[in-house]
């Protein structure tokens, strides 16, 4: 049971992060002038649609969201609008966040909302697909015995990972070395992105390998 | 409580500290050895004809005019006839330009660029001797001490001529009786901006139409002082500079023939109108040279060839010197300026003037000598370059004597290699004046990281070091003494003399060592005794120990030391770590499960684990309440951003605008919202300190404390709201109150620093705000008092009974709110203690604000606003960390007394440095608010202590209130404990005292963790300065070192000393307020058993 999870964990995580390299390279190669310092922005947008279009397609899938007793389409679709909502909302709060953290408020809103559009289809996305818009259980998973399936740890560990790229990605922003990828917001997204592919190989190794300890109390 | 080995403890640990610091910075700090020889005139005969006597020659000018304008930066002086829209600065002085393109063979305007530092003794002791300055030098701009070396006057007066100084006094202290009539003028205070000039002009003219002169120097102060009042943007500067010009015109009228004008800035401005640092704006000044006979030779291609973009400021020397014949001074490095000398062949008719390659080779022969004799006595030029610089002057020198001796003509190669020879001679000395002491740092450098281990060592183990009965302190001092005294005595006998440093540094490592081994020996004891300590201690160098968030950040926090783009964008880098890790309260908490009730847990409603001690809503209220304050927290922390300045490596950093003082803000409306803002912040101040001593019944007694708190805080701040509008006001308006308007400005901050004083001392003497009611017990419900039960077993029992029974009563008091109080009177208890429950906690929060108002009136206005976020911030910090106390104790392993963690320690010491930023502050020496020793006293003052320690308070006055309210971290989960567990409390009559006198309760815990905390804040604190001490010691040939990692490290470390001393006082007042209590308690007994 352990192994048949943590294959379809690796197999779709391997289909994730092939997806980013398809979003990064693609349009390198067919869209004039695309790169991933000169057309930042762009680089982005098309990273955070593949992420959130595979990942939508493969947890929906595989089925792994929790399973919803009500199946009417009214349920159905105002979860969908939840979602939605929750997705914008908390764009907003990373852009709050990174704000808060010392990104320019005015000067580049644009790039700022990237960068948080970014963080929120690497993170909060996975959240709603996993846990569905419940909030409460959202807060619930990241604690210490808060996980309760193989994907709940493996949400923790993913996000983690997400969350202290970006982080570490700000801090050679004030250095004087004049490279491409210092500009704002360039080496918190790119921290982000490769935070999140760590994640994404971390995640199934780690389980592997711990999943002797690992006991979860209601499946 | 063991105050005194407490206390003992602490200064032990601050001296090996200070130790340390002292030893590194002796040995960082550069030193160049001045060279006290001076030059003679046989130094300068001609080789060749060795009968022409260069000093008895007619000179090439009789007499010199020295105009030294400071401040005067390039720009002030270029005059653009296309400019319709001038600023105050731009084409206010004509005359130049006008005698420039006017006479151009009897003019000319140059860029002037100083050496850094761009202060104006270092300027004066520059272009006098014509030495670099070294970094020591700076500290000495207040307290300029006599020129020792070689130098221009001097060698005017040895050479007959009569030199008369007029202007700002620093010359007078620099050249004491050197002059042959002086006038000087007080020039430290910057607020005023003609006494000087106007001095100089009663006496300039007369002076110069009199034939008792030959050398004058007039040094005017009026466009360096409006820099510094107004900006160089400002209209008084265009008064100033068109008055400066008119003064020009003037004496160009006056000129003779044979006399010399030179105009020159010292120094230039910044945008600010400060100056000190090395950008181009101060470096930059203007020179002017002027004569009515012709100095310039007329061959346009000539000029052109050998015409300077820049002048170095040191090239004045050796230029006056032989344009006036006396020999240049000893010291000089600066090199001859070309122009002003004809080029050979051209004699242009006046006597005994020197061709262009005369004066270089005289230059040279100076510089040449001026080398060998520093490299005879000190040994810091490196042999190689040294070595070079020899070859290349005699290879020079036999080119130029077979040149002079035959008949052909000089290649004009011989002068432009000679010129080549100066330079390099000059950047040789740049580079290499910085010499190190390297054992004296390594010295340094040990202790500080023997003295971080020894605080960290003592703050993990804080219970054992009291709980010892042996004084743990004995060993080491008996050691450091023998120590010395043997380090000492062998020196003596060695040498013959004895150095105080090094007997000092042995001393103190030998402390710092036999602690260290006592403290490993008694661990091991106690680990023998009961094995899960030693557990603990082996598992706390373990990697993954590393990784946890309070360390991780001040590993961070000392990293980002190393780099100078970080030390550049410290402010921005800090409050990140501050945000970070603040963020990271939450989020532990929620991993440990402890911030939402724990409704999920079957076990605990099984009643199988130890039921938790708060209710399900008591933790979703006390989460609210970490998360409001959290909010709170990084608000103030973002708003705080913007009260930042700028240095001068940030390119497009703009200084926040609160920074201005009011008196420079041109726009009424704007300077009006300014001041009602900082005033209403400046209530709100005050007016949150009195809510929160009135919360908790502190207000309610008749002692000092409570009249500091109730009458001289507000009248505090009326003052400083008063002296501000007086401040405020422009000058030339209610011009018939000026004199009320001075008088206030004296009578307003003087009476703030006599109330400051007062309260602090009243605080001080009488720290009790308990209000004691007793009241005669009417109705039947009160239970008998406990303590009677007691009565005869021995006082001191009593005592302990007694506490939890005013305890319970006060807090019943306090629960029951004043609404019932009249109807349930009969009730009452007998005793009642208001304020007993914050009785350690608010005297310290009264003193933290009596003193950041204090502090507050040194800064600009609008840093009002700045202080409230500051006093904001704390209280966010401090309810975080009383909310994350309770919400932990859940878990059941708070069980270590009243020990503070290390992430509330990590945040108070990162906000220090925060607000250190936040009130425009920098960690460099320019940015430094002269301003503050002006206030309360304008008219300047008589000795350097009184100004030097109110711009200390300035500076570092985040750091002082941090430190003093550090112990307010241990105080707060208890003073906050109340609201918590109110309901829970109230039921049970067999608990014990609650709030802070809890703390009583266990007097041995209580100091430990009080030495636990203090030890904690000196161990980041100290960490900081171990790592600007590690980056100054590693990158001192960096290329950055002295503009900012120097500057840094200073600061850094008097940082240190003001919050070690800070911490030191707010311990001191906790301790008082133990021993009141105590007295309280014991006065207390008899009244009430009676």
């Amino acid at each position: 049971m352990w192994d048949r999870e943590i294959r379809a964990m690796a197999s779709t995580h391997a289909i994730i992060a092939s997806s980013v390299f398809m979003a990064t390279v693609l349009p390198a190669v067919f869209v004039p002038g695309f790169s991933v310092y000169g057309a930042h922005l762009s680089w982005i947008y098309s990273v955070s649609g593949a992420v959130i279009a595979v990942s939508v397609a493969v947890f929906w899938l595989l089925g792994i969201s929790t399973p919803t007793k009500k199946h009417s389409l009214g349920y159905k679709l105002s979860r969908l609008s939840r979602s939605c909502l929750y997705f914008f909302l908390s764009c907003l709060f990373f852009h709050t966040v990174v704000v808060l953290y010392g990104a320019p408020l005015i000067d580049s809103a644009v790039e700022t909302f990237s960068l948080a559009f970014l963080l929120t289809s690497l993170t909060t996305l996975r959240c709603l697909c996993i846990l569905g818009p419940n909030v409460q259980s959202w807060i619930r998973v990241f604690s210490r015995h808060g996980a309760m399936s193989v994907w709940d740890t493996c949400l923790q560990i993913t996000v983690a990972c997400t969350v202290v790229g970006a982080w570490v990605g700000a801090f050679p922003i004030p250095l004087d070395w004049d490279r491409p990828w210092q500009v704002w917001p360039i080496s918190c997204s790119l921290g982000a992105m490769i935070g999140f592919l760590t994640g994404l190989v971390a995640a199934p190794v780690w389980i592997h390998y711990h999943r002797k300890q690992l006991t979860y109390k209601c499946k | 409580m063991k105050g005194l080995r407490l206390l003992s403890l602490l200064l032990w640990l601050c001296s090996v500290y200070y130790v340390g610091i002292y030893l590194f910075v002796g040995g960082f700090l550069l030193v160049r050895l001045e060279v006290n020889r001076t030059s003679t005139c046989g130094d300068v005969l001609q080789p060749g004809d060795e009968l022409r006597d260069f000093c008895h020659e007619q000179p090439r000018f009789r007499r010199a005019v020295l105009l030294i304008i400071d401040a005067l930066r390039v720009d002030f002086t270029r005059f653009d006839h296309n400019n319709v829209a001038a600023l105050p600065f731009e084409n206010k002085l004509p005359v130049l330009e006008e005698m420039v393109s006017l006479r151009p063979s009897h003019s000319r305007l140059y860029p002037f660029r100083a050496d850094p530092p761009t202060t104006t003794m270092q300027r004066i002791k520059g272009f006098t001797t014509g030495s670099l300055p070294t970094f020591v030098d700076v500290g000495n701009n207040f307290a300029s001490s006599a020129i020792l070396e070689d130098n221009l006057i001097h060698q005017f007066g040895k050479a007959g001529k009569r030199v008369v100084f007029m202007g700002d006094d620093t010359w007078e202290s620099l050249f004491p009786k050197r002059f042959h009539r002086s006038l000087p003028f007080p020039s430290f205070n910057v607020k005023d901006l003609h006494t000087v000039d106007n001095g100089i002009l009663q006496h300039l003219y007369t002076t110069m139409v009199g034939d008792d002169w030959d050398v004058l120097v007039a040094h005017f102060l009026g466009v360096d002082h409006c820099g510094h009042r107004f900006g160089p943007d400002h209209p008084a500067m265009a008064d100033k500079l068109t008055q400066m010009d008119g003064v020009i015109r003037s004496v160009i009228d006056r000129l003779q023939n044979d006399t010399l004008l030179v105009v020159m800035g010292d120094h230039g401005m910044t945008d600010s109108g400060d100056h000190g640092g090395e950008s181009q704006k101060e470096t930059d000044a203007a020179l002017f040279l002027y004569s009515p006979s012709r100095l310039f030779s007329p061959q346009p291609s000539q000029v052109t060839k050998s015409e300077p973009n820049v002048v170095p400021q040191t090239d004045l020397v050796p230029t006056l010197a032989l344009l006036l014949g006396v020999p240049i001074p000893y010291s000089n490095l600066g090199q001859v300026l070309l122009p002003l000398f004809p080029s050979h062949g051209h004699t242009v008719g006046a006597v005994g003037s020197l061709s262009q390659l005369e004066a270089l080779w005289i230059n040279a022969k100076q510089v040449n000598r001026f080398l060998e004799t520093y490299s005879g006595i000190a040994k810091d030029i490196p042999p190689e370059s040294l070595s070079q610089l020899k070859d290349e002057f005699s290879r020079l020198s036999s080119e130029y004597l077979t040149t002079v001796g035959g008949t052909q003509t000089p290649s004009p190669q011989l002068a432009t290699s000679l010129q080549v020879y100066l330079a390099s001679v000059r950047d040789t000395c740049r580079a290499t004046w910085a010499k190190f002491n390297p054992l004296k740092m390594a010295a340094g450098l040990t202790i500080l990281a023997f003295a971080c281990l020894t605080c960290f060592t003592l703050s993990e183990l804080s219970r054992l070091m009291i709980r010892e009965n042996v004084s743990v302190l004995k060993t080491p001092i008996i050691t450091a003494l023998m120590v010395g005294v043997c380090v000492a005595a062998v020196q003596l006998l060695a040498q013959g003399y004895v150095e105080v440093s090094w007997c000092l540094a042995a001393a103190t490592l030998s402390s710092e060592l036999s602690f260290l081994w006592r403290t490993c020996q008694s661990r091991a004891i106690t680990a023998a005794k009961n094995g899960s300590e030693a557990l603990k201690c082996a598992s706390w160098l373990t990697p993954s120990c590393l990784l946890v968030p309070h360390l991780l950040v001040t590993l961070l926090r000392c990293a980002s030391l190393l780099s100078d783009s970080y030390v550049i964008a410290e402010g921005r880098a800090v409050t990140f770590l501050v945000l970070s890790l603040a963020i990271c309260i939450p989020i532990r908490l929620n991993w440990d499960g402890l911030l939402s009730p724990p409704i999920h847990d079957p076990l605990k409603a099984a009643g199988l684990l130890p039921s938790s001690t708060l209710s399900p809503s008591a933790v979703r209220k006390e989460s609210c309440t970490l998360l409001a304050c959290l909010g709170l927290l990084v608000g103030s922390v973002y708003l705080s951003l913007s009260f930042h300045g700028c240095r001068e490596e940030q390119g497009s950093c703009q200084s926040s605008p609160f920074l201005t003082p009011l008196a420079r803000l041109q726009d009424n409306q704007l300077r009006n919202l300014h001041y009602v803002l900082s005033v209403c912040s400046l209530g709100l101040w005050t007016y949150l300190l009195r809510c929160c001593l009135r919360h908790y019944g502190n207000l309610n007694s008749s002692g000092g404390t409570v009249f500091t708190a109730r009458c001289i805080l507000p009248m505090l701040s009326v003052c400083l709201g008063l002296f501000w509008a007086v401040s405020a006001t422009p000058e030339d308006s209610f011009r018939n109150l000026a004199e009320l308007i001075s008088l206030a400005q004296l009578v307003l901050p003087r009476s703030a620093f006599f109330l400051l004083g007062l309260g602090l001392l009243l605080i001080w003497i009488d720290p009790l705000t308990v209000f004691v009611k007793i009241t005669i017990a009417r109705g039947s419900s009160l239970p008998p008092p406990r303590y009677r039960a007691s009565t005869g077993i021995s006082p001191q029992a009593e005592l302990r009974h007694l506490i939890p029974q005013i305890y319970q009563r006060m807090r019943h008091s306090l629960d029951d709110g004043e609404l019932n109080k009249d109807n349930e009177v009969g009730s009452r208890p007998a005793v009642e203690a208001y304020g007993l429950g914050t009785v350690y906690s608010a005297p310290l929060l009264l003193f933290c604000g009596m003193l950041g108002t204090g502090l507050l009136l040194l800064h600009p206005e609008g840093m009002a606003l700045s202080f409230l976020l500051m006093l904001l911030q704390m209280g966010a910090l401090l309810h975080i960390h009383a909310s994350s106390t309770t919400l932990s104790s859940l878990n059941g392993t708070q069980s270590g007394g009243f020990n503070v963690p290390w992430i509330p320690v990590v945040l108070w010491s990162l906000a220090a440095t925060q607000f250190f930023h936040a009130t425009g502050h920098l960690p460099t020496f320019p940015s430094i608010q002269w301003n503050a020793a002006f206030v309360g006293f304008p008219h300047g003052h008589t000795s350097n202590i009184l100004p030097a320690s109110l711009v200390t308070l300035n500076t570092f006055a985040s750091h002082i209130l941090f430190a003093v309210g550090c112990p307010l971290l241990l105080f707060w989960p208890l003073v906050c404990e109340v609201r918590g567990s109110s309901g829970r409390v109230c039921g049970e009559e067999g608990e014990d005292a609650v709030m802070e006198m809890r703390l009583r309760e266990n007097p041995q815990q209580f100091s430990s963790a009080l030495l636990q905390l203090s030890t904690r804040y000196l161990f980041i604190m100290g960490a900081q300065v171990f790592a600007s001490v590690c980056a100054a010691a590693i990158l001192r040939r960096h290329l950055m070192v002295w503009k900012v990692f120097a500057p840094k490290l200073m600061f850094e470390a008097s940082g240190f000393l003001v919050s070690s001393f800070s911490v030191l006082i707010g311990v001191m007042l906790v301790l008082r307020v133990d021993v009141a209590v105590g007295r309280w308690f014991k006065r207390l007994v008899p009244d009430a058993s009676r």
